[in-house]
């Protein structure tokens, strides 16, 4: 009669194993053949350790919550680190008490109640570290029921919605440990085998301890238990045992390949809906809060993912950055707009072959550069300088690069336009690629297959011509913020040469928001339903923190950029190309006169 | 045989009591700021597939407005997605969105009629 209390208990956690089974098997199996071999590779090498150390990091100790944010990490840590412990502090408890090895799983959790002797070696000292690590786990639950209810304590401007299934799960998990205080107390106030704790709260409880109330709150622990692990399959706490699973798959170098397998599936399921990637998202700022990516995992989990959410994202790159479970949100994002549209690619038969001109560099300037003329006369002055045979690829007319197919979710038709790009480059059989706009780079050095041909961004080049004193400048007394673009940034990661470059110009000054941390202009091609009213909420967002700075001139080296930024009156923006040909020592001679009338004339004939 | 068909061109007439809004409404649903497009013909200056073919943006939003969805479907395969036209227009629509509603509906539309 009395076991009938593990009931509750052991069917949840059999039903738990269970759905686990279930899943990890399905997810492992639908990975593609060559990931599985990766899989399984990993399992025999260095990796097997790496993920270890990583599972107990992240998944235990949560490192990286923790630097975000220490409170939260804490909470997260002392429910999850201490839970651990107390199972194996609990196991080990029962073995020396029973002087065996193997005990029923159940034993440990129900052991006060279980065990009213008391009399086992050491018995004094696991009570002592047991009431300790149940008081380091009641912390976190109550830290965790503050930030419910006082997020703003936590540091944290959102948090977020909760379904059903969550609430259920939340809710016994709440009382699990405070349920398992009062019915240790209550048990240490009748058979004297509690320490501090739960001696101290027996001592409370005085004439109210009884056998019946005793097992009637060992029944409700049993209860909260049971309810908790059923619940979690279809609660955001699914991500407990997912995560453990996505770090080894992700170690393994598993990565989605533009269509979705069950890597999409581990990487949903593992979000705990921390919401840490709602706190930087800019989307905020112009009152768009339902397509952030902690929303887009869930409904990608619930199958109601609209198109109007999916689109609605500068692919800005932040939220990636922010999440501590390291779940590859623009991957997944994109990979979703892939699926989406994969019905009405174009297959841009009109394009056609054209001779290309022969030259050392092709310098293609892309869409955007397009809008922005200074940048392409900064670039011809700086070719011209440096003598450089230039094929200027694109100044009467070519394709875009693909880049903003891309982040519309069209590969297919990307890869029309990047095949016709290629041949043409191939063909001039330039030894380089000068590029001036950072979505232009990420296409050309990701996607495109250039045989010897280096692709260079312009920041790089330029750089290049002031180490080998190609050119010269003067240093100014500007005091000048360097805007780092998305793609560039944290899409390329590329941060130092655009300032290196501006250091010979003026001054550059470090600012809190820059890196890893950089604003988005709010100019983004990566989104295709905000307004442009809300654009300009989100570069008066960044506008506005650059100017505590009181910078003189606000540089960055993207047209686009540059074009979202020269719409808002109080600011001087400039490319690095501008900024550079402005600084200028005037006497500098051309080393060489450009071959521009060879071109010019292929180039009439391409018309 | 000299090609004279130009000299009978196809009736040009758009009968209003009976044409085919199915797109238009989609687009306007969800990117209603085309409602204010003036047909100024910004876009189609700067358009990057427009300077590599007779792409008219201009005119995908005029036919677009005449329902004449089965030239849309064709023309509108030459987008390039560049953004350039979302750029330019003075009237701050979201065009490159407007292109995407459109394909996306036409593929609707012909999943619809095509018998499952
Ligand atoms: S995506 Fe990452 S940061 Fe965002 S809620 Fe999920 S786990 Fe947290
Ligand atoms: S990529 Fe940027 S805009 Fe999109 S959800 Fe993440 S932070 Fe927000
Ligand atoms: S997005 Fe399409 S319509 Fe607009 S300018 Fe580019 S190619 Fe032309």
């Amino acid at each position: 009669m009395e076991k009938l209390i593990i009931l509750p208990f052991s069917i949840g956690f059999i039903y738990l194993l269970g759905i686990l089974g279930f899943r990890f098997v399905k997810w492992i199996s639908g990975l593609s053949r060559l990931d599985k071999l990766r899989l399984i590779h990993s399992l025999k090498t260095r990796r097997f350790f790496d993920s270890l150390q990583e599972v107990f990091m992240e998944g235990l100790l949560h490192r990286k919550i923790f630097l975000k944010n220490p409170v939260l990490g804490y909470m997260h840590m002392s429910l999850a680190f201490g839970w651990f412990l107390l199972i194996v502090v609990g196991h080990f408890e029962v073995m020396v008490s029973r002087q065996s090895l193997i005990a029923p799983i159940y034993l440990p959790v129900f052991f006060r109640y279980f065990e009213t002797g008391h009399s086992f070696p050491l018995a004094g000292i696991f009570s002592f570290l047991m009431d300790l690590l149940l008081l380091f786990v009641l912390s976190g639950v109550a830290l965790a029921m503050l930030k419910r209810f006082k997020k703003q304590l936590f540091g944290m401007k959102k948090t977020t919605r909760l379904k059903t299934g969550d609430r259920i799960a939340l809710l016994s998990l709440w009382m699990i440990f405070p349920l398992r205080l009062l019915a240790e107390g209550m048990s240490a106030g009748l058979y004297g085998n509690g320490s501090f704790l739960t001696s101290t709260l027996g001592h409370i409880f005085g004439n109210l301890n009884s056998e019946t109330a005793n097992l009637s709150l060992w029944t409700a622990y049993s209860c909260s238990l049971g309810f908790f692990f059923a619940a979690l399959p279809n609660s955001r706490y699914m991500h407990i045992p997912t995560e453990i699973l996505l770090i080894f798959v992700r170690n393994a170098g598993v990565k989605l390949k533009k269509r979705n397998n069950t890597y999409t599936n581990i990487q949903v399921f593992s979000c705990s809906r921390c919401g840490l990637c709602l706190d930087n998202c800019q989307l905020s700022a112009a009152g768009i809060n339902n397509t952030q990516s902690v929303y887009i995992l869930k409904n990608i989990r619930n199958h109601n993912l609209s198109d109007e959410q999916l689109f609605n994202c500068l692919l800005c790159g932040k939220c990636e950055v922010d999440c501590p479970v390291g779940i590859n949100t623009i991957d997944l994002r994109i990979t979703q707009r892939i699926e989406s549209t994969r019905q009405y690619n174009s297959s841009y038969e009109y394009l056609e072959d054209g001779p290309a001109p022969k030259a050392d560099t092709v310098y293609f300037a892309g869409c955007m550069t397009h809008l922005t003329p200074g940048i392409i006369a900064s670039m011809k002055k700086l070719f011209q300088l440096a003598g450089e045979n230039v094929w200027f690829m694109d100044e009467e007319k070519a394709p875009c690069c693909g880049r903003p197919l891309m982040l519309a979710g069209q590969y297919e038709a990307a890869s029309k336009l990047i095949a016709n790009n290629t041949r043409k480059i191939i063909g001039s059989g330039a030894k380089r690629l000068v590029v001036s706009c950072p979505i232009c780079y990420k296409v050309f050095k990701e996607d495109y297959e250039l045989a010897n041909v280096e692709v260079v961004f312009h920041a790089e080049y330029i750089l290049n011509l002031i180490r080998q004193q190609i050119i010269t400048l003067k240093k100014g007394a500007d005091r000048i913020i360097y805007h780092d673009p998305c793609e560039l940034g944290r899409g390329m990661g590329m941060f130092e040469p655009p300032r290196e470059v501006l250091r010979a110009t003026g001054k550059v000054i470090s600012i809190k928001n820059e890196k890893q941390m950089a604003h988005c202009c709010g100019g983004s091609l990566g989104n295709l339903k905000i307004s442009q009213p809300e654009r300009s909420l989100l570069r008066n967002q960044a506008v506005e923190d650059y100017l505590q700075y009181r910078p003189d001139v606000l540089a960055t080296a993207c047209p686009m950029c540059k074009k979202t930024f020269s719409r808002h009156p109080g600011l001087k923006v400039q490319d690095i190309s501008e900024t550079v040909v402005q600084a200028l020592q005037s006497k500098v001679q051309p080393k060489a006169v450009i071959k521009k009338a060879k071109s010019n004339v292929l180039e009439a004939e391409l018309i | 045989m000299n090609d004279l068909s130009f000299l009978k061109p196809a009736s040009r007439q758009i009968d209003f009591d009976n044409f085919d809004d199915r797109l238009l409404l989609y687009v306007l649903q969800y990117e209603p700021s085309f409602f204010t497009c003036i047909s100024c013909g910004g876009c189609t200056a700067t358009c990057s597939a427009g300077n590599l073919t007779n792409f008219n943006v201009r005119k995908i939003g005029l036919w677009l407005r005449r329902g004449e969805t089965e030239k849309l479907s064709e023309e509108i395969q030459k987008c390039m997605f560049c953004g350039k036209c979302t750029l330019v227009c003075p009237r701050d629509i979201n065009i490159r969105n407007v292109i995407l509603l459109i394909k996306k509906r036409i593929a609707m539309l012909k999943n619809e009629n095509s018998p499952a």
